[in-house]
């Protein structure tokens, strides 16, 4: 064939873009000098790597770095470049195409390849200098030209575009704010566990993250100044001197669209990537192929194949789509992610956590094939997964070691405990060497890990070493080492409840997803009984800090209400040591006309209960009772229920103190404080105790001299008689002593043990020793109850009342008639 | 007929942002409350808000990966298929429910 015949048929590309171009040299190996070519480009560059863009925005890269095809290389293959040039019509009766600065050329074939636009939020200020989007060269230099250290910079768009353009200007010294709009980072590339740990790996470097947050308006001074700052629709305001757009892209398919060509989201092409008519070809992300429209470059080169073969009539191939990775091009940050990462219900999962190195992998399975894949910390096996995935081979024995990666770690871990050197440090906290720790399991005859704990602080804090340090037992006492069977949580780990709040206090975990994270927990989000646990253990841990999860909490809890065996709840105000008075009963007994309230009945903790409230009709029951005076009595709640009195000296002929007073002075210091079970406790105002105090959590009884102090009782499933903890005199004594106690109950039971089977399980002399003997200890556990109380006495019926976001839960989203 | 009518068809039921992550709400329907869930992953589920067992508003229950744990006796019930899982028996109806730029639609005439 002479290629250099006369009639060499024309070829007019529009858009100077990575997929033109890559088309364009797919073209010229198949057939070099087939072709008259020319380019038209808007762009004023020649061809460079966008995805470069991220390290040109970070300073990793100069711009001569990321050019794909040089001024001389279109030269070098005879290509027309019109550079700047944005082509604005298509004449498909005569073959031509016209540039916006009158530019006509004549083509036999036309390529499109215009790429897409980012999409522009349509809010208030969206035209200020300042507010831009991340698209290009030009976008990149705009952004330089604000970027300093020091000024702030707002990323509309916590997606893989807003995070690499969030981590470029974090580089270049300004203060990063990310704005996103779901709950979690990235949620197209990473499920929830993985955006949590990105997210931390973000903060961590300085960088604010609002998610859930959705923007109202980019504010400046007058109607045309300068962004400077950015207003939520929550109201909050962030300072930014910049703001980059980064929620999307739109494929750009208007000039295709106004000359004619079929056109849906994209350009519509068939698998030939040919348009409607059929001397036009598109690629790229202008285009839309079988519903589906494309972001990323791997489908794109594909595409360039297979219209070049067909462009040059080299063959018949066709387009099909195979899964993309998507890896996020921040340093020292690694992730990656393919496929159907979410999974769904014909989809199993294979999770591996290693919480020390911040490292989260899962597989997602399908009738024993890979189908997706999200790696966080750890991407350098992704490759290898990814492959698997796109080879779609069932997997076999591979199953079950795929999850570690190619090379099975080379023999076994504990061989590899054995061979570390003496003085490697096992513990991180507390800088505890090998050495230490085999030294006095010899000594000491240690042979639990609690003992080694004890001797030498390994794993005494943040614990993430427990399973080395266990490892260095068994290493040491061979067969006699047996692990004390720990009971897990629940399914979800393999931790008990009290390693899991030792650990939520030594690392400092502060959120659910945290402590998943750090423990290793084995499903994505827990179960209906750890949720509820953790929540606890936080919220005792970090008082006035910790956020309360409401999906975490038991129906009752999140209601405010028992929930009844017909859907509806009852209702119990709290009547403050058993008191009340005429006002009180005349509002719930307007309460009970106004609402139909079926049932109203005396309960056995001295207080009146209203069953059958609809849940619609909570918030307005409570809203009366709150008008009362009348607040929550906790009667739903792993909380402190009631203090029953009696009388007492006040009138009964033979009561020596004023248990009434007594009692209500404990209500009001203890009422919406939170514990691992229900508490109650009770004052009886003489021995005779007609409060029953000697079955309650704790009880006082009052005595000529002063008070009994009992604790432990139980009136339940399995009747338990309390414990004298000892005899004070004071009021202020039973006040300091009861919330002490309590505090230490909070802090030590586990979610669920009421303080009779703990105080069995601890021992009396345990809780006499902290509570009674040590004075200081005593003061400080008072101290640290009341400091919780501060964040805890807020009447939840008043808030739900007042607060119409809160209040929607109580009512259907929608009706359906 | 009107009903019928749109009983068949998607319908708009509100925003995904209305339904908490991990948790649920109700939608009235002639035929009985329908329950929402939003999973963790924001994926979303419809199923009759009563439990197979005895009758539980499941919409009440603790979310978890794609189950919900009845809040009257514990029973965990798949949000997919609305099966009870381990040893229980039972299923409660589910219907076809999709997201759509933030909106969340429901079919009641289509079984999921
Ligand atoms: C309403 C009331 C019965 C009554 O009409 O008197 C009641 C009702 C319930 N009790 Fe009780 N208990 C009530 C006083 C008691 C008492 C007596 C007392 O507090 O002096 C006891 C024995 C004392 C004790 O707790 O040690 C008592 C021991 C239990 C137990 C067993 C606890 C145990 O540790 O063994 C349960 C089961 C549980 O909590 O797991 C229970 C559980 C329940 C539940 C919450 C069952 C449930 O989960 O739905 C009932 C809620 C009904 C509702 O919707 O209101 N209820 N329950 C009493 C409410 C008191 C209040 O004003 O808040
Ligand atoms: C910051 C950034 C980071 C990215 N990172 C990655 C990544 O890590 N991995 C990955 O796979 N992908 C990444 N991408 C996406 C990738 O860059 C695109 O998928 C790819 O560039 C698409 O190629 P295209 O040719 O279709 O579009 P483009 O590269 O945008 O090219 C289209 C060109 O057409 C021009 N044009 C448009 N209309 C006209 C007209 N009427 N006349 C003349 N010229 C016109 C445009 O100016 C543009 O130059 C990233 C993108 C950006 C912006
Ligand atoms: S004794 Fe049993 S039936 Fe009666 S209120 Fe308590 S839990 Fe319900
Ligand atoms: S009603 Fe749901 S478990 Fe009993």
């Amino acid at each position: 064939m002479n290629m250099m015949s006369a009639a060499r048929r024309k070829l007019v590309v529009i858009g100077n873009g990575m997929a033109g171009m890559r088309t364009v040299e797919e073209i010229l190996h198949r057939a070099p000098g087939m072709f008259e070519i020319t380019v038209f480009g808007a762009e004023a560059q020649p061809n460079y790597d966008r995805i470069m863009l991220s390290p040109l925005l970070a300073g990793d890269k100069n711009f001569e770095q990321i050019v794909l095809n040089s001024l001389e290389w279109y030269a070098e293959h005879n290509i027309r470049l019109i550079a700047g040039e944005a082509v604005t019509t298509i004449d498909r009766a005569h073959h031509t195409v016209t540039g916006e600065h009158g530019t006509v050329v004549k083509y036999d074939y036309l390529l499109l390849a215009t790429g897409s636009n980012p999409f522009v939020l349509p809010l208030p200020g969206v035209e200020r200098p300042g507010v831009m989007t991340f698209r290009s060269v030009s976008d990149v230099e705009k952004m330089l030209s604000i970027a300093a250290p020091g000024k702030s910079a707002v990323v509309i768009g916590g997606g893989l575009l807003g995070l690499e353009a969030a981590h470029g200007l974090n580089l270049r010294g300004m203060e990063v704010s990310v704005v996103h709009l779901m709950p979690t980072l990235m949620e197209r590339q990473l499920d929830a566990s993985a955006a949590h740990l990105l997210e931390r790996a973000l903060t961590a470097r300085g960088m604010t993250i609002y998610t859930g947050a959705n923007t109202e308006s980019f504010d400046g001074e007058g109607e045309h100044g300068a962004v400077h700052s950015v207003t939520l629709k929550d109201g909050r305001r962030i300072p930014a001197d910049l703001v980059v757009m980064a929620v999307g892209i739109r494929p750009n398919a208007n000039l295709a669209k106004a000359s004619g060509i079929a056109t849906d989201r994209g350009v519509l092409v068939d698998d030939a990537m040919r348009t409607s008519d059929p001397a036009i070809f598109a690629i790229g992300e202008c285009v839309e192929h079988n519903k589906q429209c494309y972001g990323l470059v791997a489908p794109i080169w594909d595409m360039a194949k297979v219209a070049a073969d067909h462009i040059c009539g080299a063959a018949q191939s066709g387009f099909m789509p195979v899964a993309s990775g998507t890896r996020l091009k921040v340093s020292g940050i690694e992730m990656f992610s393919a496929g159907a990462f979410m999974g769904d219900k014909s989809t199993e999962d294979v999770i591996l956590r290693d919480a020390a190195r911040g490292i989260y992998k899962r597989l997602v399975l399908r009738d024993d094939r890979l189908v997706g894949i999200v790696c966080f910390g750890d991407a350098r096996d992704a490759g290898w997964y990814f492959q698997l995935l796109k080879d779609e081979a069932p997997l076999g024995d591979l199953r079950d070691t795929m999850i570690f990666g190619p090379v099975m770690a080379a023999g076994d871990p504990h061989e590899a405990l054995a061979q570390m050197p003496d003085n490697a440090e096992i513990c991180g906290c507390n800088g505890v060497k090998k050495s230490t720790i085999c030294n006095a399991i010899a000594a000491h005859e240690l042979c639990t890990v609690e003992d080694v704990r004890a001797r030498t602080k390994a794993s005494a804090s943040c614990g993430s070493c427990t399973g080395l340090v266990e490892g260095l037992l068994k290493l040491s006492l061979g067969e006699n080492y047996t692990p004390d069977a720990v009971k897990p949580m629940c399914k979800c780990t393999s931790h008990g409840h009290d390693e899991v709040r030792r650990r939520i206090k030594g690392g400092a975990l502060k959120t659910i997803p945290a402590v998943m994270q750090a423990l290793e927990w084995t499903t994505p989000n827990g179960c209906a009984s750890c949720r509820p646990a953790l929540n606890f253990y936080l919220l005792a841990a970090w008082p006035g800090e910790y956020v309360d999860d409401a999906q975490s909490r038991f129906v009752n809890e999140r209601m405010h209400a028992n929930i009844q065996k017909d859907g509806t709840y009852s209702v119990i105000p709290r009547m403050w040591g058993g008191t009340t008075t005429a006002g009180e009963l005349r509002a719930i007994a307007d309460v009970v006309d106004k609402f139909n309230i079926p049932a109203v009945k005396v309960t056995g903790g001295q207080r009146i209960d209203m069953l059958g409230v609809k849940k619609e009709d909570l918030c307005a029951v409570w809203q009366d009772l709150n008008e009362a005076g009348l607040v929550s009595g906790h009667a739903y709640g792993k909380s402190l229920r009631t203090v029953k009195t009696c009388v007492g000296s006040e009138w009964c002929r033979f009561g020596v103190q004023d248990s009434t007073a007594m009692g209500v002075a404990l209500e009001k210091a203890t009422w919406g404080s939170w514990h691992p079970h229900k508490v109650k406790l009770a004052v009886s105002g003489c021995p005779r105790n007609c409060a029953e105090a000697t079955i309650k959590d704790f009880g006082v009884v009052a005595t000529e001299a002063g008070w009994d102090l009992h604790v432990g009782g139980n009136g339940g499933i399995k009747v338990r008689a309390t414990e004298l903890l000892c005899k004070v005199t004071t009021e202020e004594e039973v006040m300091e002593y009861a919330c002490a106690f309590l505090q230490l109950y909070r802090m030590e039971a586990r979610y669920l043990e009421r303080t009779a089977p703990w105080i069995e399980r601890a021992g009396l002399k345990y809780v006499q020793e902290r509570i009674v003997d040590n004075a200081e200890l005593r003061r400080s556990l008072f101290e640290d109850f009341l400091h919780a109380q501060k964040f805890a006495q807020t009447d939840p019926w008043a808030q739900e009342a007042t607060s119409p976001a809160l209040g929607k839960k109580f009512n259907a989203m929608a009706e359906l008639v | 007929m009107d009903g019928m009518r749109i009983a068949r068809d998607f319908v708009d039921i509100g925003a995904l942002a209305e339904i908490p992550r991990l948790g649920a709400r109700t939608v009235t329907t002639g035929m009985g409350d329908i329950a929402i869930f939003r999973t963790a992953d924001d994926r979303v589920f419809a199923l009759r808000d009563q439990c197979p067992h005895k009758q539980g508003p499941l919409s009440q229950g603790i979310v978890h990966g794609a189950s919900v744990t009845c809040p009257l006796h514990n029973w965990v019930i798949s949000l997919e298929s609305g099966q009870a899982q381990g040893l229980d028996k039972g299923c409660a109806p589910h219907f076809a429910v999709k997201v759509e730029d933030g909106r969340v639609l429901l079919a009641l005439g289509v079984p999921a």
